[in-house]
């Protein structure tokens, strides 16, 4: 079967067999009330009231929602709009710490019996796809009547460079994947369940084969490290040759992905009762003294994660929440870690400085190597041009915004950003 | 704290830049100038000279008078010297050369928009409006020490007859001793480059083995003598490094695919039924012209992408 090659970009997993640690406890964290795509969550906790790690403190609203619990305890300070990470303002709900970390009592593991409740466990422990898009767990294993499930893929590719929080979850935590395959083989009944893992986490294959020998329907697949291995539609086509149709859903050619860290949370909190609190996060880059793995409460300024590795080199000048192929660069220090945080980059000025674009060659490595295979070039052209139409036929709306084009182009041109400025051209033209 | 950077992702890119890429041609193509030393002795350094400091400040020209940003830095008007250079004659007049790098570098690169925008090879292009307009010299060709006749082994299968018993062995065509353009005689050193250029995936191997494959093939089928065909004219040169030229070739390896067979029926069609004797630069400034439509035919269809 023909795969989707890749690209091979540097893994730089230099935290992967940094065992993550937890940071001291934050003075105040910022739980934001949109962490997820859908609708925000609705705050029901009101300013002075006390909260303990692990209530429930937003409530989701509509299907595709998710709820927000507290991550410490203490009290309520403030519930008000703030800057999110994407540019937009959104609801927060901000609390002081005590300092004691003491646990909600009210937390008991859910009975779950059948696929009703399997579900809505896994909705109540506030899990989202934690790979990062964030797009809530329990509507996406939500199979509409007589859909025929062949293959949930457990995404533990991580093929963005740095990033190692999923290869310490599959490794520290690999109880948790194997027990969240197991409960969605019993309660979805796909024909497989495989644990996709690139080929540069021995230790992550090996202990999850371990953990898996025996399962019927449940296995780990081995993949070449190369990116954008884990991007959902290249991860079903290289695993099992389908191809999803354009606008429609993986569950249409009988196949769900799930991030592994996200399976790990609601078996946690199938088990344990305890909801996603709280992180593990790669803080890694050119500008933080020691990296390291950390886990930390949701909501805690992400300046708290870097003091935790030893702080920031004086020539920090880029700050990425995520990978460096797909993650957002971020003004300040003070954003809080959010659900789908799994990496904080710091880079000095020399790695932080964007390329300066010459003019296109005409190379078509970028149309060559596109995983969608899309033709970047062509796409950015008639961007330029602003040519609708074009840019229509060229399906830049398929783009599934990887930055393979951009990494590997001689001229160094803006391609993924083009690409994204092409979908919002296309979606104001529908606006009309 | 430092003021942060906010740019758009990826933040990291590979090391390939347009230069690099173009140094990497050049450095290609230095065996090729070193056996044309050897075999037309040293005017044919005084011509390559003339030619890539005629392009280089030709483009430098042309731009600060334009007021655009000057961008010969990037080594692109290297490569068109070079490769023009390498379609002269040895005892070419230096004004006539010049002239070539001006057709080149200005009419055919900088008018249609500079590097990447122009849809014709430079080098090609003016090979041959100069072949056209100078005839004589640009097919006037120096007295090889080896070879039994200074006309290139093309022109003398052309005639035919008696004048076919002064084509050179075979092995002096592969190793570049025979009449010709400065570089083209050698297929030996000019596939030492092409190898390069493959390694260092500067070029795809589409273009370069359809073209000679067809050549050879096409020959073979209509009775002539495929291995001449191969050695005998700029088919290396052509096939090598100016069909893989980026902006005026299709992007997309089955489009190149296309274009070299084209480049290869059309140079036999010539070469065998044409006035010419060569036709490697007609075929390829043609296939330039319909680069676009391959590149619309061959057009990638997304992954799963509908039908519109």
């Amino acid at each position: 079967m023909k795969r989707i090659v890749g690209l091979p970009v540097p893994h730089s997993k230099n935290t992967a067999d940094y065992k993550p640690e937890e940071i001291s406890n934050p003075s105040e964290v910022r739980l934001p009330m949109k962490m997820h795509s859908g609708s925000p969550a609705k705050p029901i906790v009101s300013v002075g009231e006390e909260v303990q790690i692990g209530q429930l403190i937003g409530e989701a609203e509509g299907r595709v929602s998710s709820p927000v619990h507290a991550s410490v305890s203490g009290t309520v300070k403030s519930i008000n709009e703030h800057d999110a990470v994407t540019g937009q303002k959104a609801l927060s709900v901000t609390i002081t710490s005590d300092g004691k970390k003491t646990v909600f009592e009210g937390l008991a593991p859910p009975a779950v019996t059948n696929t009703a409740e399997f579900l809505k466990a896994v909705h109540d422990s506030g899990v989202v796809g934690l790979g990062g898009a964030g797009y809530p767990t329990a509507p996406k294993l939500t199979l509409k009547e007589g859909t025929r499930l062949d293959y949930i893929l457990i995404n533990g590719a991580e093929c963005e460079p740095y990033i190692t929080s999923d290869t310490r979850t599959m490794i520290d935590e690999a109880e948790y994947v194997a027990e969240g395959a197991r409960l969605m083989k019993e309660y979805l009944r796909p024909e497989n369940i495989l644990i996709c893992v690139e080929n540069n986490k021995p230790e992550a294959i090996k202990e999850l084969e371990r953990l898996t020998a025996g399962e019927a329907g449940i296995g780990v697949r081995v993949l070449p490290s190369k990116y954008p291995q884990g991007e959902r539609k290249v991860l079903v086509y290289n695993v099992t040759g389908r191809i999803v149709p354009e606008g429609g859903r993986l569950t249409d050619v009988g196949c769900i992905v799930v991030n592994c860290t996200t399976v790990a949370v609601f078996a946690k909190y199938i088990q344990t009762g305890m909801p996603l609190v709280s992180k593990c996060v790669t803080v890694d880059g050119s500008a933080v003294i020691t990296p390291k793995n950390v886990i930390a409460p949701i909501g805690t300024p992400i300046g708290r994660l870097f003091d935790a590795c030893g702080g920031l080199k004086d020539d920090c000048k880029k700050i990425l929440m995520g990978g460096p192929m797909m993650g957002a660069a971020v003004p300040n220090t003070e954003l809080p870690v959010v659900k789908v945080t799994n990496a904080l980059l710091a880079l000095n000025a020399k790695d932080a400085r964007p390329p300066v674009p010459t003019a296109c060659i005409k190379c078509g490595r970028c149309i060559r190597k596109c995983p969608m295979r899309l033709m970047p070039s062509h796409i950015e052209s008639a961007y330029e041009a602003k040519k609708i139409d074009l840019l229509k036929q060229y399906k830049v709306n398929m783009c599934a915004e990887c930055g393979c084009c951009a990494w590997l182009c001689p001229a160094k041109r803006p391609l993924a950003q083009v690409m994204t400025l092409s979908k919002e051209l296309l979606w104001e033209a529908r606006q009309g | 704290m430092n003021k942060l950077t906010v740019s758009y992702a990826p933040h990291i890119h590979d090391n390939s830049s347009a230069r690099r890429i173009m140094l990497d041609v050049i450095i290609a193509l230095v065996p090729a100038f070193a056996m044309s030393v050897w075999v037309f002795g040293s005017r044919a350094a005084v011509v390559t000279s003339v030619c890539v400091v005629s392009c280089v400040l030709m483009e430098g020209v042309y731009q600060k008078l334009m007021k655009k940003p000057v961008t010969v830095n990037d080594f692109s008007a290297i490569i068109t010297g070079l490769l023009l250079a390498f379609n002269l004659p040895v005892d070419i007049p230096i004004w006539q050369a010049v002239f070539g790098c001006a057709v080149a570098i200005i009419f055919v690169k900088q008018l249609f928009g500079g590097l990447g925008k122009n849809f014709a090879n430079p080098a090609v292009t003016a090979r041959v409006v100069m072949f056209l307009a100078f005839s004589t010299s640009m097919t006037t060709w120096a007295e090889i020490p080896d070879a039994a006749s200074s006309a290139t082994p093309l022109a003398l299968m052309k005639r035919g007859g008696e004048e076919l018993e002064k084509l050179p062995e075979l092995w002096n065509m592969i190793i570049g001793s025979r009449g010709g353009s400065l570089g083209e005689t050698s297929a030996l050193v000019l596939l030492i480059g092409g190898i390069y250029l493959l390694v260092r995936r500067v070029i795809t191997w589409h273009t370069p083995v359809t073209f000679i494959a067809t050549v050879f093939i096409l020959t073979a089928l209509l009775g002539e003598k495929p291995e001449y065909h191969l050695f005998a004219g700029g088919l290396f040169l052509g096939a090598i490094f100016m069909a893989t030229d980026y902006p005026t070739t299709p992007q997309t390896s089955s489009g190149r695919l296309i274009f070299g067979a084209g480049c290869g029926v059309l140079t036999v069609l010539i070469r065998l039924y044409g006035n010419y004797p060569e036709g490697v630069a007609f075929s390829i400034l043609l296939m330039n012209m319909v680069v676009p439509y391959i590149n619309k035919l061959t057009a990638r269809k997304a992954l799963g992408g509908k039908r519109d």
